[in-house]
């Protein structure tokens, strides 16, 4: 192994589902805490911090924590922010440049809704570049939803086989307390579910839950002496797409196409060789064109290769296993949420949902309207 | 043209006010560069595919395909008055794609890449918006 190897050194969640007694800071604040503990290092060997933050982020969360770091990083690229910040952890602390990075997210998405401090349809811009789609009302989810309608028209895939993403995810989410969702779903149930923008019923629809998460990084050398056994980041890369729905070309292939090839060709393994999957579940879609992206399955064939129930437990390709963002927790970028369930699958920690030996997990998260894709392959050596 | 402080009204800029200016008399434009000789959109003060400056807003044909669409039935205001409707992207002759709304069609008998021609809605506030419908045959 090269000595510039990086890991994953401790993971951690704050109370996450109904946390109305909380700020979202407390919450950052909360799953560091957890985060640096579960690692067996302290406050005080963190030196580089990675959050989202109203006030010079992240200089307000370092000051809230207590901390004062030597490096920062706020690159907000939407759900794929964290793993994009890990890369940027992880190559500071390969130059040298930092030894230990924490980086930490908090949301009362969930509870802002209940308190009226946040509107239920995202607020979108009428200026810049989304200023042509103000007079439309393309809603979030509507852009979702002409997406997987592309799909479904190129390739027949069924709105079945889409709902199915979402029956895998409660599937999982029933071997998880802490899961949002602790009911079982039919793929009847999606289908009658209030429909929001067509194909999508509600239950096509991730979760608006509060919650939050911590990563923390570190080299081999302080590594090797943490509490937990470590899970290294063996293959990362990013991509960018659009922000203009109109500037995307095609609507049946994300930029996961572009950062998958090169994270498993760093990590020198391929899509076959992974043993479980944490892969960004904004909607049910989401899950449909990165599976086929990413290689898990050809380009097209991704209706029948969730349709098999694959994603399942005991399925071909355990993905989501805490639930995921349609059933276990989603409060606005899941990113997070990914790595720490990775993590914990790796090490063996996930109880009646664990991977029988897991090794290696593909992330992949996916930011905005498939405007910016993560994937990050970790492993145990 | 005056600011628009509804939240479905753009907020037009010095890069947009003239592509929203055209559009306002029944005219909408694409972004032309003379280098390329590649037409874009949104309208930009230089060629997205080339950087070229030399870029001018010419009068499109106003035909275009049907890329994909979504029947949206939820919104907030001021959109919840309007479902069900529809959202589409759809790509010009000239060969830019837009979003926009198909109107004068039902619902159930849009297809996919079917022929359509642009439209303009003028609405309440005497705002155009630009929309599309089906090419009658």
């Amino acid at each position: 192994m090269p000595t510039n190897q990086v890991a994953i050194v401790g993971v951690g969640l704050s109370d996450c589902g109904r946390v109305p007694d909380k700020t979202a800071t407390a919450l950052m604040a909360q799953s560091a805490r957890r985060a640096v503990a579960d690692s067996g290092l302290s406050k005080d060997d963190v030196n580089g911090l990675g959050a989202h933050g109203s006030l010079l982020a992240p200089v307000e969360v370092s000051e809230y924590l207590g901390l004062r770091p030597t490096w920062v990083d706020s690159t907000n690229v939407g759900g794929s922010s964290w793993e994009v910040m890990a890369q940027h952890a992880a190559a500071a602390i390969s130059s040298g440049e930092i030894d230990v990075a924490l980086l930490t997210y908090g949301s009362t998405a969930r509870s802002d809704v209940k308190r009226q401090v946040r509107s239920s349809a995202a607020a979108m811009s009428t200026g810049g570049a989304l200023q042509f789609e103000a007079p439309y009302g393309a809603t979030l989810i509507a852009k979702y939803a002409m997406a997987a309608r592309r799909h479904m028209i190129e390739y027949g895939t069924t709105v079945d086989q889409l709902a199915e993403v979402a029956v895998a995810a409660h599937d999982w989410a029933v071997m998880n307390d802490n899961a949002f969702e602790q009911q079982r779903l039919t793929l009847a149930d999606v289908a009658s579910a209030p429909t929001v923008a067509d194909p999508f019923t509600t239950k096509h629809v991730c979760l608006r839950t509060d919650g939050g998460g911590a990563v923390v990084l570190a080299g081999e050398r302080v590594a090797r002496n943490c509490a937990k056994e470590p899970v290294w980041i063996i293959g990362s890369a990013s991509a960018t797409s659009h922000v203009s729905m109109s500037e995307w070309s095609d609507f049946t292939t994300s930029a996961a196409a572009v950062s998958g090839p090169p994270a498993f060709a760093k990590a020198g393994v391929t899509p076959s060789d992974i043993d479980v999957c944490q892969l960004y579940d904004s909607f049910t879609s989401t899950v449909l064109l990165t599976v086929e992206d990413l290689g898990f399955c050809e380009k097209g064939t991704g209706g029948p290769f969730i349709g098999s129930g694959a994603l399942r437990p005991g399925g071909a390709l355990p993905t989501n296993t805490d639930g995921g963002g349609l059933a276990a927790c989603h409060p606005g970028m899941r990113g997070m949420f990914l790595m720490v369930e990775a993590v914990r699958q790796l090490r063996g920690e996930c109880g009646p949902r664990q991977v029988d030996d897991a090794r290696l997990a593909c992330v992949h998260a996916m930011g905005g309207f498939f405007s910016h894709s993560a994937t990050m392959i970790l492993g145990r050596h | 043209m005056a600011p628009q402080t509804r939240p479905d009204r753009p907020a037009p800029d010095s890069d947009s006010a003239s592509w929203w200016a055209a559009l306002q008399d029944g005219n909408l434009m694409v972004n032309m560069c003379q280098a390329c000789d590649r037409a874009s959109l949104y309208a930009r003060p230089f060629c997205p595919h080339c950087w070229s400056e030399d870029v001018e807003l010419v009068p499109a044909t106003g035909r275009a395909r049907l890329y994909t669409w979504s029947v949206v039935h939820q919104n907030a205001a001021p959109f919840a008055d309007r479902t069900p409707y529809v959202v589409a992207m759809v790509d010009l002759s000239e060969g830019p794609r837009i979003m926009t709304a198909i109107e004068g069609c039902d619902a159930k008998d849009l297809t996919p890449d079917m022929e359509l021609e642009a439209a303009f809605r003028t609405d309440d506030d005497g705002f155009a918006v630009p929309v599309f419908r089906p090419v009658l045959r």
